[in-house]
């Protein structure tokens, strides 16, 4: 063991099956990042791993060193050409990851294995750049569980050992670092923010909404499954046809698209509510921009938020991480009332030169109507009693999209009527603007909050009218009220694409997906949600006082050393648990005697040598009481007639040994 | 009355027993000079029913330790030496065919002989060194059809130059686990050498040797050997040693229970030549370095540490339950 030195670790040779089980390990630990790194070094990674496991079969040398040097400055070269630098999350994990191949290429001996074994836990850590869900926490479990039944049987020189006992042997090891682990992980100090400056992503890979909208942008996140936030109510959530999640509001439009336009920030708050606000928090899916969802009427600005005039909420930074805030909204409210003439105004432009057909006929009921909330219930009837369908497979459009909808296909999504009603309303007088957001949403019974998906998003109106400002007019309520009052799959015709798994068929998948949505949640709240200001509020709570990083970092070493202590000890009496001889015992409790005179039994030292060498170190006048506990014990425990009351005589034999020191 | 003299009674026996294992080792002692503790582990080997290889250089005195045994136990002696040439005839014996009488007749080769010194055992082939180890486990020989016993007691002491000189057959693993012992004697210290040089010759010394023992007596003691106490407790540590070495990253492979048995008649026999009636942990630790030495096989990563040195950190590695 002490003897094991660097020449002979260099020295030894690997035989084939540690190379082969060294490059399956490797496999499986890098085998994620093939989701992200480009084509060529998937590839380049597979070659070598091929190439090394075929060398090791066949007994072929290895490459030169030159060779090698070549290919490093090449694959540097190549992650140069792909990323445009060589730092950075994405480049350095693929220059990493086309070292580690090369490093194979050069695996000769024991130590080289051990390096490529350390870089491979190494690898497993880079996953979790990517991504922190639980598969792929229990995936990379599993790979450190291999890894290590890997390291133990490379530990091991004597005779192989099988698959199955190694990692066996490794899942224990594992399961006896999981109080440290759990220890490590409530009292680590936590570093504010993201430990890692995530690189600037473009939109398109994320679904969520812009800043626009045209014909088509949100049945295209309507087909999406995935999660946009998760609500936990403090008390009752309200009905389904009050579940208006506010999002972008849309004031511009050029014909084809709307868009936001400039936000108006402004401290007058033109607000009317009654009735008790109601609270809830918002658990947000990181979306890259900057927009955060409220109930409609926000009555609360979110920590690191701002609010604008129309009521959108806005966070100082883009939403690149899982964000959690509390909100409280009103759902019975007044807004706008004194609208300023110029936001008026802006909810009334139109382009020029567009859909002739709609604008005839807003002017038509401008004309007739005698007040402008008629005027919104001529439109609202005109899509509740001709033929408009509801669907997520609408027709395209082309030049005068208005047009071509209201008189023509008659089929849309929420946008193509939240779109056509704020242009009818505009050319007929009324100001209105679009609203963007989530509409509705799911309760997960077993975890007791909602999950609004990207498939819920949703496009209305507000139009503007005198006595009541800003009121919220929904024409898609009008086509179809299920959508509103049951959600999209109740709305959307059979034979409609739906994301599969919100389709409703099956009772049993429905719960199943419920328990999986809790557990994740669960998993985002208290695994990867617990940040700095958690932990240390858990902290407080536990000792009761204030508790700053410092005290945080002892109680980190407390908890280790004691963890520690106590797994150490329970292994330690386990293995000691057998029934004890009292002869043994009386042995034992001898040894110690005399170990606290400097004399301490050696493990190897068998009971003559150690009653001699004890009673040539202490005074004469012990000598013959010593030895006599020798040739007592000697008798009783190995010789073939052990002398009646053994451990008695014994004991007085110990007993009379007075070591006591003077 | 009647009491005590039963405590007494094997008491004396056993001390007559040392007396006579006394006074061989203090006659050979007087021709190796020097080799105490060799001398000790020699006869334990004799009185296990074990036999015994001396690995060292030539000149050491391994011939002489080997023929001053045999006279003084009163055993006759044939020396073998083997070489490059040497047939399993010429160890086993051969039939000749006799005129006068018109048959064939065994003409015994130098095995049949209570002590039997093969020198240079791994100067010879596989084939005539497998000759000899068969003949030592089995104790009997098989020739042309026909098995012959071989004499009572039967002792071979096999000596193995170093392996890496020039022109030998190292023994193969599976060959060395039929020698109880291995041992090294090594040169003399100063004073040895020194009365060595100026003493008489050695070979006329042992020609003056007298027996102190008989076949008769040594089987004897060799019997009395086998009854030596073994307690559970002392079965505990010799497994305990043996399940070390098996768990041990040091060795290749552990020992085997064929040689935890060895072990464990080696002690009996060092505890016996004690004057004790049972076996002690420190008689296992006596004997354990030449037991296992040859028998313990360095792991890879282990390959400079000689098998003795190996022992020595099992000892002081393994607890005594």
């Amino acid at each position: 063991m002490s003897r094991i030195s660097k020449p002979v670790l260099e020295a030894e040779a690997l035989t084939t099956s540690r190379v082969l089980g060294l490059v399956g390990c490797l496999a499986a630990v890098l085998a994620p990042h093939a989701m992200h790194v480009p084509l060529w070094i998937t590839l380049i990674v597979a070659c070598a791993m091929l190439l090394r496991a075929g060398f090791a079969w066949r007994g072929y040398g290895l490459p030169a060193t030159w060779i090698l040097a070549a290919l490093a400055v090449a694959a540097a070269a190549g992650t140069w050409l792909s990323y445009g630098m060589l730092f950075g999350r994405d480049a350095a994990v693929a220059l990493l990851i086309l070292m580690l191949c090369l490093k194979l290429m050069e695996l000769r001996s024991t130590r080289d294995a051990y390096v490529v074994v350390f870089l491979g836990y190494f690898g497993v850590i880079t996953n979790f750049l990517y991504s922190q869900t639980v598969p792929m926490g229990l995936y990379l479990f599993a790979c450190v569980w291999l890894i290590t039944a890997y390291l133990i049987g490379m530990q091991r020189q004597a005779g192989p050992r099988s698959v199955v006992a190694l990692l066996r042997h490794s899942a224990v090891l594992l399961g006896q670092s999981i109080p440290v682990m759990a220890v490590l992980f409530i009292l680590f100090p936590r570093i504010p923010g993201p430990l890692w400056a995530l690189p600037q992503r473009s939109g398109s890979g994320v679904s969520g909404l812009s800043d626009t909208m045209a014909p088509g942008t949100l049945a295209s996140l309507s087909l999406s499954d995935a999660v946009a936030f998760r609500v936990e109510f403090d008390s009752e959530p309200p009905p389904p046809s009050l579940l208006y999640w506010r999002g972008p509001v849309m004031w511009d439009f050029d014909g084809r698209t709307w868009r936001t336009g400039e936000a108006e920030v402004d401290f007058r708050r033109d607000v009317i509510t009654s009735g008790n606000p109601i609270g809830y928090t918002v658990t947000l899916e990181p979306h890259h921009t900057r927009w955060l969802f409220g109930l409609d009427l926000p009555a609360q600005v979110p920590r690191n938020g701002i609010v604008t005039t129309d009521f959108e909420l806005i966070s100082l930074r883009p939403i690149r991480e899982r964000t959690r805030y509390h909100m409280r909204s009103q759902l019975d409210y007044q807004i706008g009332r004194n609208a300023s003439p110029a936001t008026l105004s802006r909810g009334l432009a139109l382009p020029d030169g567009f859909d002739p057909r709609a604008r005839a006929l807003a002017r038509s009921w401008r004309e007739t109507a005698g007040t402008p909330r008629e005027i919104v219930q001529r439109a609202l009837n005109m899509f509740r009693q001709q033929p408009f369908f509801y669907t997520l497979v609408p027709p395209e459009l082309g030049m005068n999209s208005v047009d071509q909808f209201l008189f023509e296909t008659r089929r849309g999504f929420c946008e193509h009527f939240a779109s056509s009603f704020v242009f009818l309303m505009r050319a007929a007088g009324v100001p209105a603007r679009v609203v963007t957001g989530y509409q509705g949403g799911v309760m997960n019974p077993v975890g007791n909050y909602m999950i609004v998906r990207q498939s819920d998003a949703h496009a209305w109106a507000e139009v503007w009218l005198p006595d009541a400002g800003w009121v919220r007019v929904d024409p898609t309520a009008a086509v179809s009220p299920q959508r509103i009052e049951a959600g999209m799959d109740a709305a959307v015709p059979a034979g409609d694409p739906l994301p599969l798994l919100a389709r409703t068929d099956n009772e049993w998948i429905r719960q199943m997906r419920f328990a999986v949505d809790s557990f994740t949640y669960g998993w985002n709240q208290w695994v990867l949600g617990y940040t700095q200001e958690r932990q240390l509020a858990m902290m407080a709570r536990l000792t009761g006082r204030r508790v700053n990083t410092q005290s945080i970092v002892l109680m980190l070493a407390i908890g280790t050393v004691v963890t520690v202590s106590v797994l150490t000890y329970l292994t330690m009496r386990r293995q000691r648990r057998r029934p004890r001889d009292p002869v043994v015992a009386l042995w034992d409790a001898f040894s110690r005697k005399l170990a606290r005179r400097g004399l301490p039994r050696r493990p190897g030292e068998g009971p003559r040598d150690y009653v001699a060498r004890a009673s040539r170190e202490l005074p004469p006048e012990l000598r013959e009481q010593v030895e006599a506990v020798g040739t007592l014990y000697v008798r009783i425990r190995y010789e073939a007639d052990p002398p009646a009351r053994a451990a008695a005589s014994l004991r007085e034999a110990i007993r009379a040994v007075r070591l006591d020191t003077r | 009355m009647h009491g005590i003299l039963k405590k007494w009674l094997p008491q004396s026996k056993k001390t007559l027993m040392t007396r006579e294992i006394q006074s061989v080792l203090e006659a050979i002692g007087a021709i190796l000079l020097g080799k105490q503790d060799q001398l000790r582990l020699t006869l334990a080997c004799v009185l296990a029913r074990g036999h015994l290889l001396i690995e060292d250089l030539p000149g050491v005195g391994k011939t002489t330790l080997a023929h001053a045994l045999a006279r003084v136990l009163g055993l006759d002696f044939q020396r073998v030496q083997f070489t490059a040439d040497l047939l399993p005839s010429d160890i086993l014996g051969t039939s000749v065919f006799n005129r006068e009488t018109g048959g064939f007749e065994f003409h015994p080769g130098p095995v049949f002989s209570q002590v039997v010194l093969a020198d240079e055992i791994n100067r010879a082939t596989p084939k005539a060194q497998s000759a000899l180890l068969e003949a030592m486990e089995e104790h009997q020989v098989t020739v042309e059809g026909s098995t012959r016993h071989l004499p009572e007691p039967f002792f071979v002491i096999a000596t193995q130059n170093p392996s890496h000189q020039v022109g030998t057959f190292p023994l193969p693993e599976s060959q060395l686990d039929r020698f109880l012992m291995r041992i090294r004697l090594g040169y003399p210290d100063a004073a040895a050498e020194r009365a060595l040089l100026a003493g008489e010759e050695r070979r006329a010394m042992i020609a003056a040797l007298e027996p102190a023992l008989d076949a008769r007596t040594l089987q004897a003691i060799q019997a009395r050997v086998r009854a030596t106490h073994v307690a559970p407790a002392l079965l505990d540590y010799v497994q305990a040693i043996l399940a070390h070495t098996r768990r041990s990253a040091e060795f290749a492979a552990g020992l085997s229970p064929r040689a935890g048995l060895a072990l464990l008649n080696a002690s009996r026999a060092w505890a016996h030549m004690d004057g004790r009636s049972a076996v002690l942990p420190e008689d296992v630790q006596a004997v354990f370095p030449s037991v296992a030495g040859h028998r313990l096989i360095a792991s890879a990563a282990n390959g400079a540490t000689t098998g003795d040195e190996a022992a020595a950190r099992v000892l002081a590695t393994v607890a005594i339950p």
